[in-house]
């Protein structure tokens, strides 16, 4: 490695590509968000066939692979799974949000798979697996995922 | 049933963290020609070849026409596959596919990475839905992190366990003149090293490597007459999980206790304990190599820790895993699950040197996706009848 580079000096060609897309969610995907942001409501589907309730919604169940599906309410508290603390600024952390960030599985009341999102008002040592944390909403909400600003602890 | 299919010849880069001698095209003919050298074959004896590495890593979609100065591949066949970390272990199900078709006799398999070049979360992040993850996506590490946590809070394990690991790949790397990393470390060190996202802390994960690997694989007494101890595929398996990040078991690895069952299954292993004599385990982090070998089989559910204290993991012991260092040694991502096939077939070839673990019957060679998907490949010495 050391005289790897003798008598060369290496080229860098430095690009900035740039390539936005626009992603259509979807009919399924739409009425979550719309229930989200316009009624602070979490709803999910449920498989006729075999009874799991997806969240985030399917089209169609990924077990059975029917679209045999309801619409059912789920809860907005729920079980912790699993979490991570970020303790460094990593680039996929929003600008916004600064380390330590705590990241947080969580599966609501009457859902059966979990929902990936941020956890909040707590400190990093204050949280274990199992505990209940229930969403909390954003002031301004616009029909995405971030329109749950976070999850906290149920005291 | 197809055509019996065996490796003949592996080459691979000397992986460096930076390769800035070479571009892409040059470091990809390396792991070629030292393929060819290793099989003794001419680049014209090649009837197809099997290229991938990581979407948008060195931003350049169409490798496969783009990488003929360096793979050969000009005016042959040549086919891409990608599909993420598991890219290098699926280029070689690819191979053997084609080979074991009938279609071809003798495919060069490649695998390379230049992460050096890429923005490396920009990348992975577009491997994760747009609508509902990535504006949460935790990155790779953190997905990583929390498995352990679960599976540290089902089983009672802990960061020493994880470290152990550790201290074994990174001893490991010491006889591997092609790996990245060759520095011992301590427990201590391990657990010392900063924390990047609990419980993972910097030396329990992987690093970014620019690398290339090459495979050659030949069908049926062809490979008999190529080499003269042959790596013969005995069985290969693939299975993926998820679409959401949320929907995965958090703290198991279900796609690879799934498409291990297969394999033991239709190769009639019993006890892959027993009968497997090395793994070389597509393992970015300490704690994928309690996890994932409880899934594989080796050990029953959190039974890993004790296994691996025991020293049963290290070489000597009763089932050496990654003598070559694995991934936390040395990481040039599309390459990776191909360099644990190259590992495994010299392995088997006699062909390891100061990592040669004696007498091997099977080695087992596997790749992972930070989307939870795991493929695997049984390599055995016997021609499977």
């Amino acid at each position: 490695m050391t005289d790897q580079f003798k008598g060369i000096e290496p080229m860098v060609y430095e690009s900035m590509i740039n390539i936005p897309y626009s992603w259509w969610a979807g009919d399924t995907a739409s009425r979550f968000f719309i229930s989200l942001r316009d009624e602070k409501k979490i709803i999910a589907t449920r498989c006729m066939t075999c009874g799991k309730t997806y969240l985030p919604p399917r089209k169609s169940c990924p077990a059975c692979f029917t679209g045999d599906t309801e619409w059912v309410d789920v809860s907005d508290e729920g079980t912790l799974l699993s979490f991570t603390v970020a303790r460094r600024q990593f680039a996929s952390i929003p600008r916004e949000l600064k380390a330590p960030v705590i990241w947080g599985l969580v599966k609501l009341d009457g859902a059966d798979t979990a929902l990936l999102h941020y956890l909040g008002d707590v400190k990093p040592e204050d949280v274990s697996i199992g505990m209940r944390v229930k969403a909390v909403f954003a002031e301004e909400r616009k029909g995405t995922i971030r329109d749950i600003s976070h999850f906290r602890p149920v005291r | 049933m197809g055509k019996r299919v065996a490796i003949v010849g592996t080459g691979q880069t000397f992986h460096k963290s930076h390769r800035p001698d070479v571009n892409g095209q040059e470091l990809i003919n390396e792991a070629v020609v030292r393929a060819l050298q290793d099989a003794d074959l001419k680049m014209k004896d090649i009837d197809a070849v099997v290229i991938g590495n990581m979407d948008h890593f060195e931003g350049i979609n169409y490798v496969d026409c783009w990488s003929v100065d360096g793979s050969g591949g000009t005016m042959k066949p040549i086919i891409k596959l990608t599909t993420g970390g598991t890219t290098g272990c699926t280029v070689a199900i690819g191979g053997y596919h084609l080979v074991a078709s009938g279609m071809f006799d003798k495919v060069l398999i490649i695998g390379w990475e230049k992460n050096s070049e890429s923005d490396t979360t920009g990348a992975i992040t577009t491997a994760f839905d747009p609508i509902w993850d990535r504006l949460v996506f935790a990155g790779a590490i953190s997905g990583l992190a929390a498995e352990a946590q679960a599976y540290m809070a089902r089983y009672g394990a802990t960061d020493r366990d994880g470290a152990r690991v550790s201290v074994r790949d990174r001893r490991h790397a010491m006889n591997n003149p092609h790996a990245q990393l060759r520095k011992e470390v301590a427990l201590e060190e391990v657990l010392a090293s900063p924390m990047l996202a609990d419980p993972i802390h910097l030396l329990d994960v992987c690093p970014r490597t620019d690398g290339a690997c090459a495979v050659i694989m030949a069908s049926g007494e062809l490979a008999e007459k190529i080499a003269p101890k042959p790596d013969w595929i005995w069985a290969t398996a693939a299975r993926h999980s998820y679409t959401y990040l949320g929907d995965a078991d958090y703290g198991r690895l279900t796609s690879m206790r799934e498409g291990a069952q297969e394999i033991w299954k239709k190769t009639g292993i019993k006890e892959p304990r027993k009968e497997l004599d090395v793994i070389e385990l597509y393992q970015p982090y300490s704690f994928g190599g309690l996890i994932w070998i409880e899934d594989m089989g080796i050990v029953g559910p959190g039974e890993a820790p004790q296994y691996i204290w025991d020293g049963n993991t290290d070489m000597g012991g009763e089932l050496p895993i990654n003598p070559s260092g694995g991934v936390i040694s040395c990481n040039p991502i599309g390459a990776t699950g191909l360099i644990r096939c190259a590992e495994a077939a010299m392995q088997v070839m006699g062909k390891a040197e100061g990592r040669q673990v004696p007498d091997v019957n099977f080695a087992f060679s596997t790749g992972f996706g930070g989307c939870w998907w795991t493929d695997m490949i049984l390599h055995g010495r016997k021609k499977p009848k």
